[in-house]
Order: C-alpha cells, then sequence, then structure tokens
C-alpha cells in the first residue's frame, strides 16, 4: 500500500505541475495516469481527479490573484452557466452511456488545439471593441504588461455563456475541471487575452468540481485511498506549476497547451472507442 | 473594498482553507498508512464503501473515532468547502461593494452549490 500511495503520489505532483501550468487543472491528467499505468479502477480515478481539480483551482488562487490577471466577475457569471451544467453532467453520468460523447469531444479537442498552436492571434493585436452585452454585465477589465495596465474588451457572450454550460456538463460528467474548454470559450470565442483565459479558468474549475462533489461522494467515487495521495501530490505541482506560470512567455504557453489539449484528445477518444469511459 | 482588495481577500482564504484540508488529509493519510502500510493495493474493481465514507454524517463520526480514512474525507469535505466559502466571500464583498448586479449573480452560484451538496446529506 504504501509504494501505491507513493507512485500516486509522484504522478500526481507531476500532473499538479501541468495542470497549474496550462490552466487546465491536474484532472485530465491524472484519470489516464491512474487507469492505465496503475489500473485503478476509472470510478476512483474520476473521483480522486474532481478533488485534484479543487486542490489545483483553490491551492494556485492567491498566486494568480497577486498578479492581477484574473477577473472575478467574468469567473462568477459564467460559474452560473458552469455550475448547472456540472450537476446536469453528474446526473447524466448515471444513466447514459458515455462513449460517443467522449468521441466527438475528443475531435472538437483536436480542431481546438490545432486552432491554438498554429492560428493564434499576436498578442499585441489591438484589443476587441467590447460588444453592448458584455458592457452592460461590467464584464470587461484590465492585466498587467510590463508594469502596465491594459485594458480589454468582452465579445460573443451568449456563445461563451453555451459552451462555459457545456464545459461543466463535461466536466461534471468525467471528474475532470474541463479547464480546456473554459480557456477555449473566453480565449477563441469571447477573445479575452490568453493569460487572463487560463487564471480566471484556474479560478473557475474549483467552483464548477464542487458542483459535482456532492454527487461523487454520495456515489462513493471519492475513495479515501485513492483520493489522498492524489490531493496531496497535485497540491505540491500546482503550486510550484504557479509560480514558474507567471514567468512563462504567452507564446510558450499556447504551445504547452496545444499540446496538452492534442493528449487530452487522444485520451479521450481511445477510451470512447474502447468503452473504457 | 474594491475588486483587487476583495480578490486579494479571497486567495488568500482559498490557500489556508486548502493548507488545513491538505494537514487533515496528511494527518489521516499518517494513521491509515500506520495500520495498513502492507496491505494489498487493489482498485481494479469499484465496490462503493459504506455510509461512514460517503454521507456527511457518516465520515464525522468515523474521523471522531479518529479512522485515517475518516479524517481523509473530512479533509476532502474541507477542500470541497474552499470553492463555496470563495463564493461566498464574493458574495460578501459585492455586498459590500453595493454591486447588486454580481450579488445577485454570486447567490445564484451559492444556491446551485448548495443544491449539489444536499446529495451528500
Amino acid at each position: 500500500m504504501w509504494e501505491f500511495t507513493a507512485v500516486i503520489w509522484s504522478l500526481s505532483a507531476l500532473a499538479g505541475f501541468l495542470g497549474a501550468l496550462t490552466g487546465l487543472g491536474g484532472g485530465v491528467i491524472v484519470v489516464p495516469a491512474l487507469t492505465l499505468l496503475l489500473g485503478v479502477n476509472i470510478k476512483y480515478a474520476i473521483g480522486a481527479s474532481l478533488v485534484s481539480v479543487i486542490a489545483t483551482s483553490s491551492g494556485a488562487a492567491a498566486a494568480y490573484v497577486r498578479e492581477g490577471f484574473s477577473n472575478i466577475r467574468i469567473g462568477m457569471f459564467f460559474e452560473v452557466a458552469t455550475t448547472v451544467g456540472a450537476i446536469v453532467g453528474a446526473m447524466l453520468a448515471g444513466c447514459v452511456g458515455t462513449h460517443a460523447l467522449a468521441i466527438v469531444f475528443g475531435l472538437v479537442l483536436v480542431q481546438s488545439a490545432y486552432q491554438i498552436m498554429f492560428k493564434a492571434a499576436p498578442e499585441s493585436a489591438a484589443p476587441v471593441a467590447p460588444d453592448a452585452l458584455a458592457s452592460r454585465l461590467r464584464l470587461n477589465g484590465s492585466y498587467p504588461v510590463g508594469g502596465e495596465s491594459k485594458s480589454y474588451g468582452v465579445c460573443n457572450v451568449p456563445a461563451g455563456f453555451g459552451m462555459m454550460f457545456g464545459a461543466g456538463a463535461l466536466s461534471g460528467l468525467l471528474g475532470i475541471g474541463s479547464g480546456a474548454v473554459k480557456v477555449i470559450a473566453m480565449d477563441r470565442a469571447m477573445r479575452i487575452p490568453f493569460k487572463v483565459s487560463t487564471t480566471t479558468s484556474n479560478f473557475m474549475i474549483g467552483v464548477t468540481a464542487a458542483a459535482s462533489a456532492g454527487v461523487y461522494l454520495h456515489r462513493g467515487y471519492i475513495d479515501p485511498r485513492v483520493a489522498m495521495p492524489v490531493m496531496l501530490g497535485v497540491l505540491a505541482g500546482a503550486l510550484l506549476g504557479a509560480k514558474v506560470l507567471v514567468r512563462a512567455r504567452v507564446r510558450t504557453l499556447r504551445i504547452v497547451f496545444g499540446v496538452v489539449i492534442f493528449a487530452l484528445a487522444a485520451e479521450m477518444i481511445v477510451n470512447g472507442l474502447m468503452g473504457r469511459i | 473594498m474594491n475588486d483587487r482588495r476583495l480578490e486579494n481577500m479571497i486567495g488568500h482564504l482559498l490557500r489556508a482553507g486548502v493548507f488545513l484540508a491538505a494537514a487533515v488529509v496528511l494527518t489521516g493519510g499518517a494513521i491509515y498508512l500506520a495500520h495498513h502500510a502492507f496491505d494489498r493495493a487493489e482498485f481494479h474493481t469499484f465496490a462503493p464503501g459504506g455510509p461512514d465514507l460517503r454521507m456527511a454524517s457518516g465520515i464525522v463520526q468515523s474521523a471522531a473515532h479518529f479512522r485515517g480514512e475518516g479524517l481523509i474525507q473530512i479533509g476532502l469535505l474541507l477542500l470541497i468547502a474552499t470553492p463555496v466559502l470563495r463564493v461566498m466571500m464574493a458574495l460578501l464583498g459585492f455586498a459590500l461593494e453595493r454591486d447588486r448586479l454580481y450579488s445577485t449573480v454570486s447567490l445564484i452560484v451559492l444556491l446551485i452549490l448548495a443544491y449539489s451538496l444536499m446529495f451528500m446529506s
């Protein structure tokens, strides 16, 4: 048992580091690591993953906030969509086969990873004009660039809201933070700067995951013997990852993020085809 | 009270909550491993545990007897509570700013979370 605990802790620390660095949360890396490498039942893996998602989000929050990247109003407004989605997803998980969903979503993610890596808008692009709804909701904000405060606008709010509901449903269905979809909704659809998107996403995934935690605990997916090393490992990795993020360049971040999305896509498609999800 | 100060407070609160949760999980893990270090790890087949690991009341009772698994679950409940606390703090902050729109938005999120957490009571 102690070796099992030590191996899970180490894998989880790595997952937490990558999760914080990319805004994905450690979940998408923890689940395949536990199931494919250690033969842990996917239900235990998903339960521990959900816990790790909360640890990643809350543990790194203070570091992100200090740098002034995250936007609390954007986070709170779209959490209405992600939490409702998470409950719907967690309930659906009990009665719907998820193979098809996993495959379709994997394909969508391949496309998104391609866009992020090869069709990235340059960081110095003129800020977009916010649409009327975003202004009424006061979603527009500013973030630090080279010691100066730079303001940005938000657009396509209804589309973003719909995507956030989908992100929440996926989170509840698979026990992941689905930070990838949240970042795509903010970065691609709503034209929010990438660093603001990733840090706000990291802030949101904890609240989203908490919305399905009650259902998961009740179903027995959260086993203390698996969740303990996962939570402690991910937390250590996430704290380190948050320190590195602030120094990382956006171009590098996009590539890292794109590669991680590709890996996530492959994981979902393979698991879906083999009927493991 | 402005957004920046509010976010800072929330960030520190979250980190404190996570460290507290981690300390409890670590204590529970140490107690568990002290008794089960050389047990075989078998997690291939799924078998949901009893109510002492799945329901809030059962977890509290198990932890009160200083059982390692119960203490870990208490730590995880604390962890699950941190995002809930974050929404509560945001609600308080927006109310102090007299921001009606975002007080309402925060309250809606809080009610959704309360609904979902009722499953384990």
